[in-house]
């Protein structure tokens, strides 16, 4: 199964991966520059993102990776990510 | 793999001003795309701006950059392009900017037929004033200097450019950030003056106005509302009311300005050399 994680800080930290499924995607959210637009979530084929209510943030809601297993990698979610706040590995 | 943006983005000013969901981000993003495709040293890229939401955007990219005065990007660019024909210079504006105040600009710059890439962001309004009505605002929707619906029909972007000369134009839109991405490239890689018209989608100021207060609405009614050329050449007139035409809409040779101005500098010169000689 592939690793996700919402991170928290600003910059890209290291993610560790695990070995076995080393071609699995990995989808790195930003969480701090997500400003909870969806556009990710309508983009995506295959219905991995989902936006999560986040009351502690001033747009209220922020995207959470929910079925990682089904990202194809195609990058239509990091290309229509206004907010460079979304990344596939 | 993950496109590194970061490369390219002064990453201390981030996260950007733009409203959540808004267009602009998405034609930056295809931009640095096609920058990194061009193999170009950031050092030799100028990428100018005038006033408004979408001219935020050299604020926030790591080359050189300049941020003008409104409407006025195309006249800084001319004279940087030809102080340094060199460089890469890329313009980008959003409708209010390139099409109303720098209208008279950009009719000249498609005529010079100078080496440099425009993007006009359309997003149908000026959005960073307060969502004034402007030349592309499409017939009937509102603003808030057009509170029942602008009565000026809109202004098509890419056929003005194409009659005043232009020799590189295409249109895409943010929902299909990849063909813009494309037509970027191919705008880059052109020698002479390339226009690509990005429509795209403020949420906040035409969006809330026209029953279409989210960016997805907005995004989805611009994905339904453009018509690949291929097909439109098919299509009566009366289909294509209401929608745009999207694709490589010209392309064409014409000699470009700096070289013509270089050869008009050596011929002077000869003629100097002349009259002294
Ligand atoms: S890369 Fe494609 S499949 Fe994977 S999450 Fe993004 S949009 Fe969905
Ligand atoms: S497109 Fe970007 S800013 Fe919008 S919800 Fe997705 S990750 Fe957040
Ligand atoms: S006002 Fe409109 S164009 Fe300006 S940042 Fe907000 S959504 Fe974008």
């Amino acid at each position: 199964m592939a690793e996700t994680r919402v991170q928290e800080g600003k910059a890209a930290g290291a993610v560790e991966q695990p070995s076995p499924g080393k071609s699995l995607p990995r989808i790195e959210v930003i969480a701090d520059f997500c400003k909870g637009c969806e556009i990710c979530v309508v983009m995506c084929p295959r219905n991995v993102l989902e936006m999560r209510a986040d009351p502690s943030r001033w747009v209220g809601s922020v995207v959470a990776v929910v079925r990682p297993e089904a990202c194809t990698r195609c990058m239509l979610c990091e290309v229509h990510c206004p907010d460079f706040a979304i990344k596939v590995f | 793999m993950a496109f590194d943006y970061e490369k390219y983005l002064r990453m201390e000013r981030m996260p950007h001003m733009w409203c959540p969901g808004c267009g602009i981000g998405i034609v930056v993003k295809a931009m640095l795309r096609a920058i990194e495709k061009m193999g170009w040293s950031q050092d030799d890229v100028a990428v100018v701006s005038g006033i408004g939401c979408t001219s935020r955007t050299p604020g926030y990219l790591d080359f050189n950059t300049l941020h003008t005065t409104h409407g006025r990007a195309l006249a800084f660019a001319t004279g940087l392009k030809l102080a340094r024909p060199d460089k890469h210079v890329i313009v980008i504006s959003g409708d209010g900017d390139a099409a109303a105040i720098g209208g008279n600009h950009f009719l000249h710059a498609c005529r010079r037929n100078i080496d440099i890439t425009l993007i006009v962001v359309n997003n149908y309004i000026y959005g960073m004033t307060g969502g004034q009505a402007s030349p592309t605002t499409p017939f009937g929707m509102r603003a808030s200097t057009a509170p029942y619906g602008a009565v000026d029909p809109a202004m098509d972007i890419c056929q003005v450019a194409i009659a005043a000369g232009a020799t590189y134009v295409a249109r895409g839109t943010v929902a299909q950030g990849l063909l813009l991405e494309r037509y970027i490239l191919n705008g880059l890689k052109h020698k002479g003056f390339s226009v690509i018209e990005a429509m795209s989608d403020c949420p906040v100021q035409y969006g809330r106005r026209n029953r279409m207060s989210s960016a997805v609405e907005m995004i989805q009614w611009i994905r339904d509302h453009g018509v690949p050329v291929t097909r439109a050449k098919e299509l009566p007139p009366e289909e294509l009311e209401g929608k745009f035409v999207t694709g490589e809409l010209h392309v064409a040779e014409r000699p470009e300005y700096t070289e013509e101005y270089r050869r008009l500098i050596e011929k002077a010169q000869k003629a100097a050399e002349g009259a002294h000689g």
